[in-house]
């Protein structure tokens, strides 16, 4: 029972980042911004929450978890910042630099943990354990589920009303849709709405990384993420873009990962299949768009 | 040799792979598809090389690597040409499907650790004469003998580009293939054609990472090669000498850390790990508004 129960925790949190980081990516496709780039954005949060935690964590305490998941998103926010300026100003195309930005964020924790953020020792390439008050709280005692998931919870909720009840998101929505549109009809300012978009979505990214180091790893290493932010991509696609569908897409998305890593472990089945699965149902849930007529899940933004 | 040719050898052997690669995506996007799904046919390439190559030639090898990244452009093919889902997205999934289904058949047929397995590589082929060259001589003409099928493959596609009907044929389909199809061209099937063409050298391109370079595949071992070479399409301006030249430059950026060495300095090694990227992003920023991409580029699904 209790297996049962920690390997269902460990689903959920196989979910946190891939629900968090789903959103980023359906916020940018439903503005019509391509980012690619959540893997970097996530990496640079977690780099930002464990510099954050390992600097002030003694000092502040449980305010130091706080302070983390901002500090996330900031630097999520400021990496997607740079890809929104290349664009904005030298119409780099957002697929192509976001992409080069999250090869760049992986070679930075890899020459971070290396060199200024390695632990005393200087013998692995990691920073130090975050001390305990630093981590975020456990959520269901005698699993590792932690408050990240609730957060998650929250974040996916809370987008789900900003896209239809506040007028920022219709704002975004309309400028996904068809920016010509929106901006003849003169409401909309769709360069600014493009550059929240890039921002917003980022700092969602830059979040899911934070609460990774805060809640799981409780340290920086390279290969932290098992390229999270791709399969974000799949897990917002297969939910239509629609922020309450991908709790339910991570989850399964958690699931089928946990389930992999565990067919591996007992049965030698490579647990890399899960990726292929994935690609295979981006692939169908695009097929059936093209099919009913929707060639196009998001549009992209014309300069 | 000295160090300037050590460079310069470096930067033709680590053009080499994003040359083929990006050739064969200047025709697909030519065509007026984008196919971000290079990555996957590169590392399928790499894969698809070491497994053929397995049994006993290079050539046998780089034919298996051509085959595997065709097989993996026609998924993509199908999907974004035929049934015109989204190009952007499927190209995405495709990346995705590769580097997935090839770590995971790696894993399979080779063990969980995998290591330590080697193949035959392609030694250097000096050319007579050529290759005594003074200071170019060596870095151009001692390479693999698949680095010169390369020299012979891109002024060939340069000359069917713009010298024959067929080529006039791609490039109209790249600027408006529905005017193209009113005048009786074939637009569809010029596109999926040209779709395979570039999965053929995208594979290639993964072959010679493993079969001219590695000795061995290792999981993920393309490392974003294929989106650098989406961006030197845009760097060459969507012209077969343009981007063999972009190729070349980003070769060079990745060279430099053997010039580092040779010179005596010093830098964090991940420094020249991201130049390639970095060059990519200052690339594309520099070229800003002087680049103007085939009219119909990925454009074909939005007009029905």
């Amino acid at each position: 029972m209790n297996a049962e129960l920690a390997l269902a925790g460990d689903a959920l949190v196989r979910a946190t980042p891939l629900i968090i980081a789903g959103l980023a990516v359906a916020f940018a496709f439903r503005g019509g911004v391509f980012n690619i780039g959540a893997e970097g954005q996530l990496l640079v949060g977690a780099i930002a929450a464990t510099a954050v935690t390992l600097s002030s964590g003694e000092m502040l305490g449980r305010l130091a978890v706080v302070l983390a998941i901002i500090a996330g998103a900031i630097a999520g926010a400021a990496w997607a910042w740079i890809a929104a300026e290349l664009k904005r100003r030298f119409h780099v195309l957002e697929i192509i630099s976001t992409i080069m930005l999250n090869f760049i964020a992986i070679h930075l924790v890899s020459f971070l943990v290396r060199g200024p953020l390695q632990e005393p020792t200087r013998i692995y390439p990691q920073t130090e354990t975050f001390i305990r008050s630093a981590r975020l709280p456990v959520l269901v005692p005698g699993t590792r589920l932690h408050m990240g998931f609730a957060l998650a919870i929250v974040l996916a909720i809370g987008l789900a009303w900003a896209f239809k009840r506040t007028a920022f998101g219709f704002r975004v929505r309309a400028t996904g849709a068809s920016p010509s549109a929106a901006k003849v009809a003169g409401l909309i300012d769709t360069e600014k709405t493009s550059l929240i978009v890039f921002l917003v979505s980022g700092a969602l990214a830059g979040i899911a990384g934070s609460v990774e180091v805060s809640g799981v790893t409780f340290a920086l290493y390279e290969n932290l993420s098992p390229g999270y932010g791709y399969t974000a991509i799949a897990v917002a696609l297969i939910a239509g873009l629609n922020p309450v569908g991908i709790i339910a897409s991570g989850i399964f998305f958690g699931i089928l990962e946990t389930g992999a890593s565990a067919l591996q472990r007992e049965f030698a089945i490579p647990s890399s299949l899960a990726s292929v699965v994935e690609a295979t149902l981006i692939i169908a849930a695009l097929t059936i768009a093209a099919v009913r007529g929707r060639h196009t899940l998001i549009q992209p933004v014309k300069s | 040799m000295s160090a300037i040719e050590t460079f310069l050898q470096g930067t033709v052997r680590t053009a080499t792979p994003l040359a083929f690669a990006a050739l064969g995506e200047t025709v697909v996007e030519r065509s007026g598809v984008i196919n971000i799904g290079l990555e996957g046919a590169i590392i399928a390439g790499a894969f698809g090389g070491f497994a053929a190559a397995g049994y006993g030639s290079t050539w046998i090898g780089f034919v298996g690597a051509m085959l595997a990244g065709v097989a993996i452009a026609a998924v993509f093919a199908f999907f974004a040409v035929h049934v015109r889902a989204d190009q952007i997205i499927t190209g995405t999934a495709i990346s995705l499907l590769g580097l997935g289904a090839t770590a995971t058949l790696y894993r399979q047929l080779y063990g969980a650790t995998g290591a330590g397995l080697s193949i035959p590589t392609m030694g250097v082929t000096r050319v007579p004469l050529l290759s005594s060259i003074p200071l170019i001589g060596s870095p151009l003409f001692a390479q693999p003998a698949i680095t010169y099928l390369l020299y012979l493959i891109i002024p060939a596609v340069w000359w069917w580009m713009y010298h024959t009907h067929a080529g006039l044929g791609l490039r109209a389909t790249g600027e408006d293939p529905r005017a193209v199809v009113v005048a009786g061209i074939p637009a569809k099937k010029i596109q999926l054609l040209s779709v395979l063409f570039g999965g053929a050298l995208g594979g290639i391109a993964g072959g010679v990472l493993v079969i001219a370079q590695a000795g061995s595949f290792a999981e993920g071992m393309s490392a974003g090669r294929g989106f650098i070479a989406i961006a030197i399409v845009v760097l060459g301006r969507w012209h077969p000498l343009g981007v063999a030249a972009a190729a070349l430059i980003f070769g060079a950026a990745s060279a430099l850390q053997y010039f580092f060495q040779a010179m005596g300095w010093t830098l964090p090694y991940q420094a020249f790990l991201v130049l390639p990227y970095v060059l990519t992003l200052l690339g594309l920023a520099g070229i800003a508004g002087k680049a103007t991409p085939p009219a119909g580029l990925g454009k074909w699904q939005d007009q029905r």
